[in-house]
């Protein structure tokens, strides 16, 4: 049965991976937004789509694909071989990984929508005043992109929190490393155990929703424009 | 620039305390079948207070751990829920040839929450239900099992208009038990423990039987707490516990 | 070191879009030129192009600095440019209040080493602003809006202003209000100015040399009172061609409220209060309110009549006549446009060379009044 402790060491896990995972897909995604929003070439949509693939792909396809590539026969066995492991999955790294790639679209395309909202003109006018590129985008279109980075904040959030097909695949389920709260619910049901999986769903729910409410009510006050 | 700094000190700082914040070190990493879940997590408790050594339990599905397994997953001893999928990973050269040995034989039971409905093989007869649910045949080996005990009662075309498939065994059940389904073959290790509802339990002569066998991986070969996790799976506290859970041993 | 070489010298030839630019004009680097011409003429992209924001080949030289040059590649970031540009409209940014606004570009200026020969108090009190410091720019009319981006321009410490149409946002009213301020900045602070408009009348306003332009050619440029005057361009030639005279406020006459106005050793009498004495104010004559009389007429309620050479006399349509006139009975006084009939230059046969009378009623040159007692 999972006791208290090895509860708390699940729910530990799951919020450790849906922040890690956040932070970095607001690392990631940013650049990857502001050159979809910005950039003039032709081919631009086709690397949009590229992105949004995650949204269609069934995630036990991901999961596999990622298990693959992040064993010892690919490129993650080559990088794992660097710190001295076979391969890469199996590890809370993995569910990194997997996650952001899971959850791109829905850090990435709240993002782009916010750099592409206020057009060139912001930018332009910075340049003017002395700024240079890499100021203005700080000083200017990070702020006036605001909106965005929360909503894609919390979406990245709540999807790794939801996330069950992927982990599982190239989590392996390791207890206290891989074993996050989705998967410890769908451990119960399959043991029918299904009082516990109430009750964990039910948190699960619960948490959910107040983080994604404080997040949008935090994203209305920090929005509202110069103040 | 001083931005992109704290970023990154954030990252890495979230990344050493997730570190510092993982599971203690595992004496040993056991893949067990989703459907011995139960029974697993007692023989374990059972493993560490006999010898002391801890076995890290991780439950899934049988198909899903070979692919993992060749895949370099960190697992010690595999604890599958057919025969064939321990064969295979000892014909991959992923698992030691001779550890691999039957832990369990699962047994398979008609089962229905009415606890009118069931009343032994004339019920498949007479067929008074719109839905009978078994686990899916090609994969799972329950569901091959129902099918051929079906067969063999001779009433397997009279029902297989009848028939609604789990992908698993869990998922069989679980039709069965949210009242989808009138009825179903189950695991007897399912319904052990729960009174009410009404069963048959089918005769082991008209099916193949459901043998799991459990195998020591190539990771586990050096690994004391692996090789005594298979000793104590084949002795006798263990034992008491995987019949009390609804399986036989041979 | 040379002397500095005070002159703007642009040239660019590309193609943008459909629009195909091929332009080449120089002016002095100093006061306020006016890129003048109709909508989609090419005036916007120009700016553009000297900000650094489009990109077509060309050279720009300002005052002896090279910021681009297509023979050699060299090709100065906006960023990089000492220039304050306003836009049309505002765009104030709206994540900051009018304050962090203002000091936007002069932190990131003097970070480059711009001295710091505008502060933000005197910007503050030449444009009015200081009441609005503290707001949101979401909070703010149209002018205001407009003035605080001129400020914000100015603040970034620019050795050249560009301003693109800043009024033709605004309606009519708000403009009057806020050409003073220009008019300030310009008095007060030596930054020349390129500004672009097609609004004639902000132009004569404002302008000391004009560059007209035509579906992305240049027309003409030069002094506008040169280009003005010159019968040979559409503006001499429209129904509401016009001149633009300086002077210097000698007195006003508080019982007929009239101000007397000193232009090249004459006086011209404008009805009301339009400034301090001492100061310079302008005038603007549409042609058609001058008539040209052989005698000094006498008896005539028309006050201004003023001593005038003719220079140039151009026929146009319709059976009128552009004649240009420069004021005092002598060569080289400021130029006046005067638009007759034909009949009245041959029954007065009016020529070149000849020495006549301007006459300009009061009431035609009606110019805002001044705010101060």
């Amino acid at each position: 049965m999972l006791g208290g402790e090895e509860l708390w060491i699940a729910v530990r896990l799951t919020l450790t991976l849906a922040s890690t995972a956040t932070i970095v897909l607001l690392i990631v995604g940013t650049p990857i937004a502001w050159w979809l929003a910005r950039s003039k070439v032709r081919w631009k949509e086709a690397v949009a789509a590229v992105v949004a693939l995650p949204l269609v792909l069934p995630p036990t396809v991901l999961g596999f694909y990622l298990l693959i590539a992040l064993g010892p026969n690919g490129p993650g066995g080559w990088i794992g071989g660097l710190f001295g492991l076979r391969s890469l999955a199996f590890t809370f790294e993995a569910l990194v990984i997997g996650s952001v790639l899971y959850s791109l679209p829905f850090a990435v395309q709240p993002i782009r929508t916010a750099f592409e909202a206020f057009g060139d003109r912001p930018l332009e006018v910075a340049a003017t005043l002395r700024a240079s590129p890499w100021d203005a985008f700080w000083s200017v279109a990070v702020p006036l992109a605001r909106p965005g980075f929360m909503t894609g904040a919390v979406l990245a959030f709540a999807h790794t929190v939801g996330e069950f097909g992927v982990v599982l695949m190239i989590g392996g389920n390791i207890p206290g490393q891989t074993k996050v709260l989705s998967i410890a619910i769908y451990d119960y049901v399959e043991s029918l155990q299904w009082a516990q999986a109430h009750v964990l769903a039910g948190g699960m729910l619960v948490f959910s929703f107040v983080v994604i409410l404080s997040m949008m009510v935090l994203e209305k006050r920090i929005a509202r424009p110069g103040i | 620039m001083r931005r992109l700094r704290l970023l990154v000190a954030i990252v890495v700082g979230a990344m050493a305390a997730l570190a510092s914040g993982a599971a203690p070190a595992a004496d040993t990493n056991i893949a067990v079948a989703a459907n011995f879940t139960e029974p697993a997590r007692e023989i374990a408790r059972l493993f560490e207070s006999r010898t002391g050594h801890k076995a890290i339990l991780s439950f899934g599905a049988t198909g899903q751990f070979y692919v993992q397994i060749t895949q370099a997953a960190p697992f010690q001893v595999f604890l599958s829920a057919d025969r064939s999928t321990a064969k295979k990973l000892v014909d991959d050269g992923l698992a030691v040839a001779d550890s691999v040995f039957t832990y369990a034989v699962g047994r398979i039971v008609v089962f229905s929450k009415d606890s009118d409905l069931v009343m032994g093989e004339q019920t498949l007869r007479d067929a008074a239900f719109n839905k009978i649910a078994i686990a899916n045949p090609e994969t799972a080996p329950y569901g091959a099992a129902a099918v051929e005990a079906m067969k063999s009662l001779g009433v397997y075309d009279k029902l297989s208009g009848k028939i609604v498939q789990g992908s698993n065994i869990s998922q069989a059940f679980q039709f069965v038990d949210t009242g989808n389904a009138e009825i179903g073959f189950v695991a007897l290790s399912q319904v052990i423990g729960r009174p009410g509802g009404s069963r048959w339990i089918v005769p082991a002569n008209l099916y193949t039987s459901i043998r799991q066998d459990a195998v020591l991986l190539k990771n586990g070969a050096g690994n004391a707490a692996a090789r005594d996790f298979i000793a104590f799976l084949k002795g006798p506290d263990a034992a008491a516990v995987i019949e009390r859970f609804g399986y036989a041993t041979k | 070191m040379n002397r500095p070489d005070p002159t703007i010298t642009a040239r660019y030839a590309g193609v943008l879009g459909r629009f195909e630019l091929d332009v080449a004009f120089e002016s002095p680097l100093r006061g306020i030129t006016a890129l003048f011409g109709p909508s989609g003429c090419g005036k916007t992209t120009i700016l553009r192009c000297m900000a650094g924001l489009t990109r077509l080949p060309g050279r720009l030289v300002i005052g002896g600095e090279v910021w681009q040059d297509h023979a050699t590649g060299q090709f100065r970031e906006p960023y990089r440019r000492p220039v304050g540009y306003v836009f049309q409209e505002a765009s104030l940014f709206p994540h900051l209040s009018v304050r962090g606004n203002l000091l936007y570009g002069r932190r990131r200026a003097l970070k480059m080493g711009a001295a710091e020969h505008i502060r933000l108090d005197d910007v503050v009190d030449l444009l009015g602003i200081a009441s609005l410091l503290d707001r949101a720019t979401g909070a703010l009319s149209g002018g205001e809006r407009q003035r605080v981006a001129l400020g914000r321009a100015l603040l970034a410490q620019p050795r050249l202003l560009l301003m693109d149409e800043p009024l033709s946002a605004l309606d009519r009213m708000t403009k009057e209000d806020i050409l003073p301020y220009f008019e300030a900045i310009h008095a007060s602070l030596a930054i020349p100015m390129l500004y672009v408009s097609h609004d004639i009348a902000e132009i004569e306003r404002l302008a000391d040399h004009m560059v007209l332009l035509e579906a992305g050619r240049v027309v003409a440029a030069g002094p506008l009172a040169d280009l003005l005057g010159d019968s040979r361009l559409p503006i001499a030639r429209s129904p509401e061609a016009s001149t633009v005279l300086e002077g210097r406020i000698a007195a006003f006459d508080p019982n007929d409220e009239i101000t007397a106005l000193a232009i090249d050793g004459e006086t011209l009498l404008v009805p009301n209060r339009v400034g301090e004495a001492g100061t310079t104010q302008r005038v603007r004559i549409v042609a058609t309110n001058v008539s040209l009389a052989v005698d000094r007429p006498s008896l005539t309620t028309i006050l201004n009549i003023v001593p005038v050479r003719i220079t140039d006399i151009h026929p146009l349509d319709h059976g009128q006549v552009n004649v240009l006139v420069t004021i005092g009975h002598r060569d080289g006084g400021s130029k006046l446009l005067a638009r007759v009939t034909r009949r009245a230059q041959r029954v007065l046969s009016l020529c070149p060379g000849q020495d006549v009378y301007a006459q300009i009623k009061a009431v035609s040159l009606i110019a805002r009044a001044s705010s101060s007692a």
